[in-house]
C-alpha cells in the first residue's frame, strides 16, 4: 500500500514536473515570438491590405491584447486542446500538426532503425580494432556524416540514386500517380499503402522514402558509432574484461555479451538523444526532398511570425524529449539492474 | 555473431529499399508542376492574395470580363457575353452568358454574380479594397449591386471613374464569380462560406478543386462542364517543391512536367538537355531600389538622381540575373497597355559623381539597405553596393526574411529598400496609385504605396493621378499615364531597375501552356502532353 502511495506521489511528481517544462517550453518560445521584428498580421493579410483590414486581422489574432493575456488565452485553449489557428495554413494548428508530424515520424523512425542496426555494431567493432585500419575508416566514415552538409548530401544522393541511376523515387512522399489514390488511415505512407493492399503505391512510397531516410540514418549512424566507439573503448579497458579474455571468453562473447550490455545505457541515452533531434524534424532534408514534414513546417511558420502554428509544432517537439527521455529511464532498469532502484 | 549478422541484413535492407527502382514519368493524363507553393493563405477569391493562389483561383473561377492572357489590350467576355455603360458612367450592365453551368451543376445566375460582389466587399479581406475603391462598403453593396432581370445585373459605382478602370478591376481576382448555392450550403458562422471556400471550390473555371494540402500539393480536377470547355487535362498537380535544384532534378527525370522556380544556375543546367525546353515569359512584377525621405540626409534630390546612375543595370540583368529579368525603369510595365519602354539610365559613376559635387552633397554618405535575405537581391544588393561604393556611397546591406523586411517597410524604419511591386490588376492605376500618389504623409494616415512608404509627398502629380483615373476617353487617359511615368522616371527617390521575367522548364511534350505577365493569367486548360 505505502509502494502504491509512494508511486503515486512519484507520478505526480513527474507529471508536475512535465507541465512545468512544457510551460516553460511555450513561454519562452511566445516570448521570442513577440520580441521578433516581424508583423504577423502582414503575413496573414498581406502587405497591401487596407488599414481596417489589418485592424480587424490584428483584433482576429487577438494582438490587440497585452501579451500576457494572449499567453494565458494559448495556455487555456491549449489545457482545452485547442492548439489555435495557424494564420499563415488558414486552419487549425491540430489539424497542420497531425497532416505534418507523420510524415516526420516515418522518416525519423526509419531513419534511426538504420543508424542503430548499423551505428552500434559499427561503434563496437572499431572500438575492439581500436586505432587500427577498421577503426580508421569507420572514423573516417562517422566523421564524414557529422560534418558534411545534409543539403548537399541530399542533393547529391538524388542526383545519382534518382536523376542518374532511377534506383530510388524522387521528391515527396510517393509517385503522383498515387497521390490520394490511398485512403489516409494512420498519415503514415508506408503503413497506409500497406493497409490499403496497394503493393504498387507501397513500392512507390519505399522508393520515395528510401534515400531520405538512409540519409538521416547516416547521420545518426555517425554519431552512435562515434559514442559507442568511445563508450567501448572505456569498457573495454577494464580489469573483468581481461578476466573474461584470461578465462577463455571468445573476442565476440567479450564484446557482445560482457562489454555491449555494461554500455548499454549510454548508448540508450545517445540513441534517444538522435531520435529526439530527428523527430524535431530536419529542414534542410525536408526542404530537398520536398517531404512535408514538422521542422519545415515550424520554420516556415516562424518566418511569417504564426505563432500559434510555431508554439504547436514546439509543444509536439518538448513532448517527444520529455517522451523519449522517460522511455529511456523505463529502459535503464531493464538493460542494467545496478541501476534498479531498491 | 548474432549483431554482425543483423548489421550485414540491416545494410541489404538499406540496399534493397535504394533499389526498388520506380519509373520517373508523371502520368499521361497528369500535368505535374514542381512549384513552391507555400504562399497560399486561402483559396477563397475574396481573401486570396498571394501568387499561387492567384494562379489556381483564375483556374477554377469565371469572372464577369477576362483577359485573353495572349492579348491583354483588351478585355473580353467572361461569364458576361456582353454590358453597357450609363451615360455618366456609373452604371454597368451586364448580360450573362446563357447555359453557364458551375462545377456543381448548378446554373450561373445574376444571384450569384450580386453574392460573390457583395461577399468580397462584405469580408473585407486582403483583396477587397480592388472592389471597395469604386466606393462600395458593407453598408451600400445591396443597393450598389443587384439583379437587373433573369439574365442581368446592374452594378453601380458612387463615383465616376474611367470605364476601363472599373472593367479592369472587375478581371481581377476579386471579380470571381462564387456558386451562391454551394457556398451558403457550407456557411458557417455568417462567414459566407470563406472558411470552407478557403480549401474547396465552388467555380465554373476549367478546373475544380480536389485537394489543397498546405506545403505538399495542389491538385485540381478537371471540369468537364466548363465554360469555355472542358480541359485537355484529366488533372493538374503543383507539387511543393521549395528547393529550386529539385526541382531541375525532377524536370530531367519526367517526375515534374513543367518547374516554375528555377534559379538562372538551373535553367543554364537544363537549357540544352534533350527533351526540355526553357520558355521565358515577361512579368508584371517590377523590382527598384528607393530612398526613405524620413531620413534628412536622404532629402536631397541630387542623390536620388545620383543614385540612379549609379546601379550596373545591363550588368545586373544579363551577368548575375542571366535572362530572369529585364532592363525598365518606369512603373508600367512593357507589354501593358500604356507603358513607357524608356531606360535612359546607365551607370555612369562620372556623372553621379558630378552631380553629388555641384549639389555639394558631403562625402561619406552612408545608407543602410534593407533587402530579401534570397537571390535575386541579394544578387543586385552586392552589385549595388559595389557601384555605390565608387562614387563615395557606402551601402550596408541589412537582409532579413520577406516578413520581416516588409515590416520594416510598412513601418518606415528603413533607409534604403531594395523590393519590388506587382500591380493587384491591370490597369494603369494600379501602379500610378503606387508610385504617383501620396497625398498625406502623416504616420496615422498609412498607405500601401511607394510614395507613402518613402514619404515622397506629390501633390501635384497625385492630382494629375486622380485626373487620369476618371478620364473617359481610353487614348487621352494612357497618354496621361504615359506623361506620369515619364515624370516619376525623372523625379522619384527611387531607381526603377528591373521588370521580372519568368523562365519556365517545360518537357518538349507539354505544348499550349500559357503564362501571362501576372499569375491571374496562368492558365492550364489547353495544356497537352502528346
Amino acid at each position: 500500500m505505502r509502494g502504491l502511495v509512494l508511486g503515486g506521489v512519484m507520478a505526480a511528481r513527474g507529471f508536475a514536473a512535465l507541465l512545468i517544462t512544457l510551460v516553460g517550453l511555450l513561454l519562452v518560445t511566445f516570448v521570442v515570438g513577440r520580441v521578433m521584428p516581424i508583423d504577423p498580421v502582414v503575413a496573414a493579410v498581406g502587405d497591401k491590405a487596407s488599414a481596417e483590414t489589418y485592424a480587424k486581422a490584428r483584433e482576429a489574432l487577438g494582438l490587440d491584447q497585452p501579451v500576457w493575456i494572449q499567453f494565458g488565452r494559448y495556455i487555456g485553449g491549449v489545457a482545452r486542446g485547442d492548439l489555435g489557428q495557424s494564420s499563415l495554413s488558414n486552419r487549425p494548428v491540430s489539424e497542420d500538426i497531425a497532416r505534418v508530424f507523420p510524415a516526420t515520424v516515418e522518416l525519423s523512425t526509419l531513419g534511426i532503425l538504420v543508424g542503430i542496426i548499423l551505428g552500434v555494431p559499427l561503434g563496437v567493432f572499431a572500438a575492439h580494432r581500436r586505432n587500427r585500419w577498421p577503426d580508421q575508416i569507420i572514423r573516417s566514415v562517422s566523421l564524414l556524416g557529422y560534418s558534411t552538409p545534409v543539403f548537399w548530401l541530399g542533393l547529391i544522393g538524388l542526383l545519382i540514386f534518382y536523376a542518374q541511376l532511377g534506383w530510388s523515387g524522387g521528391p515527396g512522399r510517393i509517385d503522383t500517380a498515387y497521390r490520394y489514390s490511398v485512403e489516409e488511415w494512420s498519415g503514415l505512407m508506408l503503413v497506409d499503402t500497406l493497409y490499403s493492399g496497394d503493393w504498387d503505391a507501397f513500392r512507390s512510397a519505399l522508393s520515395h522514402i528510401a534515400l531520405p531516410a538512409l540519409l538521416l540514418g547516416y547521420f545518426s549512424l555517425a554519431y552512435i558509432a562515434r559514442m559507442t566507439r568511445g563508450f567501448m573503448i572505456e569498457e573495454l579497458s577494464k580489469e573483468y574484461v581481461t578476466t573474461a579474455r584470461l578465462k577463455g571468453a571468445s573476442e565476440a562473447d567479450v564484446l557482445w555479451r560482457h562489454a555491449l550490455p555494461n554500455v548499454l545505457v549510454p548508448v540508450i541515452t545517445v540513441i534517444a538523444l538522435a531520435y529526439a533531434q530527428l523527430l524535431e524534424g530536419t529542414v534542410l532534408t525536408e526542404t530537398v526532398f520536398a517531404w512535408p514534414g514538422l521542422g519545415l513546417y515550424i520554420t516556415n511558420s516562424l518566418f511569417s511570425a504564426d505563432m500559434p502554428a510555431v508554439l504547436g509544432g514546439t509543444l509536439v517537439v518538448g513532448v517527444c524529449f520529455v517522451l523519449l527521455n522517460k522511455i529511456s529511464e523505463i529502459l535503464y532498469p531493464i538493460l542494467d539492474p545496478r541501476t534498479r532502484s531498491r | 555473431m548474432k549483431p554482425m549478422r543483423l548489421m550485414l541484413a540491416a545494410s541489404a535492407l538499406a540496399l534493397t529499399m535504394s533499389a526498388v527502382s520506380v519509373e520517373a514519368k508523371s502520368p499521361p493524363n497528369v500535368l505535374v508542376v514542381a512549384k513552391n507553393i507555400d504562399d497560399i493563405v486561402s483559396l477563397d477569391p475574396g481573401q486570396a492574395y498571394e501568387f499561387t493562389s492567384g494562379e489556381i483561383v483564375a483556374n477554377i473561377y469565371d469572372r464577369l470580363v477576362e483577359y485573353d492572357p495572349l492579348n491583354i489590350d483588351k478585355i473580353a467576355p467572361g461569364l458576361a457575353e456582353s454590358w453597357t455603360v450609363s451615360e455618366d458612367g456609373r452604371t454597368f450592365t451586364f448580360k450573362l452568358r446563357q447555359g453557364a453551368k458551375f462545377a456543381s451543376g448548378n446554373p450561373v445566375r445574376p444571384e450569384d454574380v450580386v453574392f460573390s460582389l457583395r461577399r468580397v466587399v462584405t469580408l473585407n479581406k486582403a483583396p477587397a479594397f480592388i472592389l471597395t475603391q469604386f466606393g462600395w462598403k458593407p453598408d451600400n453593396v445591396e443597393q450598389m449591386i443587384k439583379k437587373a432581370s433573369d439574365t442581368e445585373v446592374t452594378l453601380t459605382i458612387p463615383e465616376t471613374f474611367a470605364p476601363s478602370f472599373v472593367l479592369n478591376a472587375l478581371a481581377a481576382r476579386p471579380g470571381s464569380i462564387v456558386d451562391e448555392k454551394e457556398a451558403t450550403k457550407n456557411a458557417k458562422d455568417n462567414d459566407l462560406g470563406n472558411a470552407w471556400l478557403s480549401r474547396n471550390s465552388a467555380g465554373s473555371g476549367p478546373f475544380k478543386l480536389r485537394v489543397w494540402r498546405p506545403g505538399e500539393a495542389v491538385v485540381l480536377d478537371a471540369n468537364k462542364d466548363a465554360v469555355k470547355g472542358a480541359p485537355k487535362m484529366n488533372q493538374v498537380v503543383l507539387s511543393h517543391v521549395a528547393e529550386p535544384s529539385t526541382q531541375r532534378l525532377m524536370i530531367e527525370s519526367g517526375d515534374a512536367d513543367i518547374a516554375r522556380n528555377l534559379g538562372p544556375d538551373q535553367i543554364a543546367a537544363v537549357k540544352d538537355k534533350p527533351g526540355i525546353k526553357v520558355e521565358t515569359y515577361p512579368q508584371a512584377a517590377l523590382h527598384f531600389f528607393s530612398l526613405n525621405l524620413k531620413h534628412d540626409k536622404l532629402k536631397n534630390p541630387a542623390i536620388w538622381e545620383a543614385t540612379k546612375y549609379l546601379i550596373d543595370y545591363d550588368g545586373i540583368a544579363n551577368t548575375l540575373l542571366k535572362g530572369q529579368m529585364k532592363v525598365h525603369q518606369t512603373f508600367w510595365p512593357e507589354g501593358f497597355p500604356g507603358a513607357v519602354n524608356e531606360n535612359p539610365y546607365k551607370l555612369d559613376v562620372a556623372k553621379a559623381k558630378d552631380i553629388l559635387a555641384k549639389a555639394n552633397v558631403p562625402s561619406g554618405l552612408t545608407i543602410d539597405v534593407d533587402m530579401i535575405s534570397s537571390p535575386p537581391f541579394t544578387d543586385i544588393g552586392q552589385s549595388i553596393q559595389a557601384t555605390m561604393g565608387q562614387a563615395g556611397i557606402k551601402v550596408n546591406l541589412i537582409p532579413g526574411t520577406s516578413a520581416q523586411v516588409i515590416t520594416k517597410y510598412r513601418a518606415r524604419q528603413h533607409e534604403g529598400m531594395l523590393l519590388y511591386w506587382a500591380p493587384d490588376f491591370m490597369d494603369p492605376h494600379s501602379n500610378a496609385k503606387a508610385f504617383a500618389y501620396n497625398v498625406d504623409n502623416a504616420d496615422t494616415a498609412p498607405q500601401s504605396t511607394t510614395t507613402w512608404r518613402n514619404s515622397w509627398l506629390i501633390p501635384e502629380l497625385s492630382a494629375r493621378t486622380k485626373a487620369a483615373l476618371v478620364e473617359r476617353d481610353p487614348t487621352k487617359r494612357l497618354d496621361m499615364y504615359r506623361d506620369l511615368q515619364r515624370e516619376v522616371l525623372k523625379q522619384s527617390p527611387w531607381s526603377m531597375t528591373f521588370q521580372a521575367q519568368a523562365q519556365v522548364a517545360l518537357r518538349d511534350e507539354v505544348k499550349g501552356f500559357i503564362h501571362g505577365p501576372t499569375n491571374d493569367l496562368v492558365v492550364y486548360r489547353n495544356v497537352t502532353k502528346n
